[in-house]
């Protein structure tokens, strides 16, 4: 399957990520042939295979709901590249 | 001198009071002024960094190097990549807990390919840590540093973390043990997420009673960890008997392809015969998906890598680029030119890949038959060892390849972890051991697989190998 410059910028769009033009060239054709080469998958038989999403046959995890400690709302907020009392701090987001 | 030691050994130096942890520390401390600037196995090593404990356990003094995907509170993590610049974690992983528990001291953080995505590390954002056995050739990946510092001694063991064979190819890479526990084995609470499915944190050691006595101290059940197993833990030493007579071994003929190469094939063999001596039956087995299990990791491990680094989006952490050319960006803008300039290449291929595979349309072609594949490889595992024990392979096609070799090509790269990634994919157990040398004096490594949960034959056949030969204790010349 051929992989063009525009679905890349789609899909960089979708992962909201700034690519430059030589980096767009780069993975239409690097994907192109990852692609390519996992498309070996369609040789398989999958008929009545269930998916496997976790390994381990287990189930939901449940526990009471009670109140513990959870991290501290100044040490949460430390890492943070702007934040204003007890919030993290962003531009303006409904004009 | 002491930095050349298993965990084990200084622990009876320490019980008959022969030496002191100021020794072991001091020792250490002379071989990373020596010999770091040649490897560079740690981000940044700093005497005031190191995070001394005086718990007293069963690793008390016992220094250990992390990988720098492992939260250590109040220490910088930063997977290796720019967009957690600065990065200081809030609190502790529980292995990292668990290691302070048991009296370990930190002795820094290991270089790694950024957010575990490589072979190499190659694709750290700081700089490529070298192998200690040839200076020009790569250390492996993604836990390079962890498995270089150890080769190196510059540290007594060290912790990476496994997603498709990111311990055990760089411990074959460089002449150490590495495991890869169970998944949910070991608690992930507190690892950076690349491949949520197909994480574990796991140790790299000299010997494999390091690595068993190690696994004692960090697997268990974690509350923090909703897929982590509720099952006790063995002592897992007391599978270090030396016999395994009666164990029955399986060699899978899909891992002897073309592209092995010939000294690898040769020392693979060599240690199936040193095993058979020993008195395991050898049976040659089938494993009929082998072929589909690098598809079917570079689908899911990028999907869901792709979703785990959706997080960072320059609001709550890390790096943020908030203006352009002195003019303030909007939310949007923020995040685009944020990932843009944090991730590195390989960072965005996986993201791009990972998007695509999960998007409209291309889900089920893709996604879905993958996981579907993913069923029947894991049940090609669950079958073998209805017939088998264990399973030993070679951990990786090739010795470590030069720097630079690989890294203009993705999907080569991508090859080399061909052997590794299906025990991820089936949530098996396995154990990398060294098992010999190229003839160009690079080191060969030997896996050992066993079923969900069974660690303990894995220890133990690997044990009754390293007991047989003298491949551990040959140490890199780094003068």
């Amino acid at each position: 399957m051929s992989i063009s410059n525009q679905t890349v910028e789609y899909l960089a769009k979708l992962a909201r990520i700034t690519l430059k033009g030589e980096e767009v060239s780069a993975l239409a054709k690097e994907l192109e042939d990852i692609v390519s080469f996992i498309d070996k998958l369609n040789n398989v038989n999958i008929d009545n295979i269930e998916p496997t999403s976790h390994v381990h046959n287990i189930k939901n995890v449940f526990r009471e709901d009670e109140i513990k400690s959870s991290l501290d709302r100044d040490l949460s907020l430390e890492n943070s590249p702007d934040s204003k009392q007890e919030f993290f701090k962003v531009f303006k987001v409904i004009e | 001198m002491f930095n050349t030691l298993t965990a084990h050994e200084l622990t009876e130096k320490l019980k008959s009071a022969e030496i002191s942890k100021g020794d072991i520390l001091t020792s250490l401390k002379k071989q990373i002024k020596k010999n770091e600037d040649k490897v560079k196995a740690f981000v940044d090593f700093k005497e005031s960094g190191i995070i001394d404990n005086n718990n007293s356990g069963c690793l008390s003094s016992i220094p250990v190097v992390v990988k720098d995907n492992i939260c250590v509170k109040g220490s910088l993590t930063t997977c290796a990549s720019r967009i957690l610049d600065g990065f200081k974690s809030p609190y502790d992983a529980t292995v990292i807990k668990k290691l302070k528990a048991s009296g370990a001291i930190i002795l820094g953080r290991a270089n790694m390919d950024e957010f575990a995505f490589g072979s190499s590390c190659e694709n750290s954002a700081y700089f490529v840590t070298r192998n200690p056995w040839d200076l020009t050739r790569v250390p492996g990946g993604s836990s390079g540093g962890s498995a270089a510092a150890v080769a190196s001694d510059e540290t007594i063991f060290a912790l990476g973390s496994d997603t498709g064979g990111s311990i055990r190819q760089p411990a074959s890479f460089c002449s150490v043990v590495g495991l890869k526990p169970t998944y949910g084995r070991v608690s992930r609470y507190g690892l950076v997420a690349f491949a949520s499915s197909l994480d574990q944190i796991g140790p790299l050691t000299k010997d494999v009673t390091d690595s068993a006595i190690l696994l004692n101290v960090i697997a268990g059940y974690d509350e923090m960890d909703s897929t982590s197993l509720y099952v006790d833990v063995p002592d897992y030493t007391k599978s270090l008997t030396g016999d395994i007579k009666g164990i029955t071994i399986g060699i899978p003929k899909e891992y002897f392809i073309e592209g092995i190469s010939q000294d690898v094939k040769k020392a693979t063999n060599e240690a199936i015969e040193v095993l058979r001596k020993k008195g395991a039956k050898i049976k040659e087995i089938s494993l009929p998906h082998t072929e589909y299990a690098v598809s079917v990791y570079y689908i899911i491990a990028t999907a869901e890598a792709s979703s785990n680094l959706a997080r960072f989006d320059g609001v709550k952490y890390g790096l943020r680029i908030s203006q352009e050319d002195n003019k303030k960006l909007s939310l949007k803008e923020t995040y685009f030119k944020t990932r843009g300039a944090g991730f590195g290449s390989e960072a965005k291929r996986r993201i791009i890949l990972g998007t695509y595979v999960l998007s409209h349309g291309y889900y089920d072609a893709y996604y879905l038959r993958a996981q579907k594949v993913r069923t029947l490889i894991k049940k090609d595992f669950l079958d073998a060892f209805k017939e088998v024990d264990c399973i030993v392979t070679p951990t990786s096609p090739t010795a470590a390849f030069k720097i630079g070799e690989k890294i203009k090509d993705p999907l080569s790269m991508y090859l080399s972890d061909i052997f590794t990634i299906s025990a991820n994919l089936a949530g098996i157990p396995a154990i990398s051991v060294p098992c010999g040398f190229t003839k160009d004096k690079l080191p060969i490594g030997l896996q050992f697989l066993s079923n969900i949960l069974d660690e303990e034959t894995l220890f133990r056949t690997a044990f009754s190998y390293e007991q047989s030969t003298d491949w551990h204790n040959i140490k890199p010349n780094l003068e």
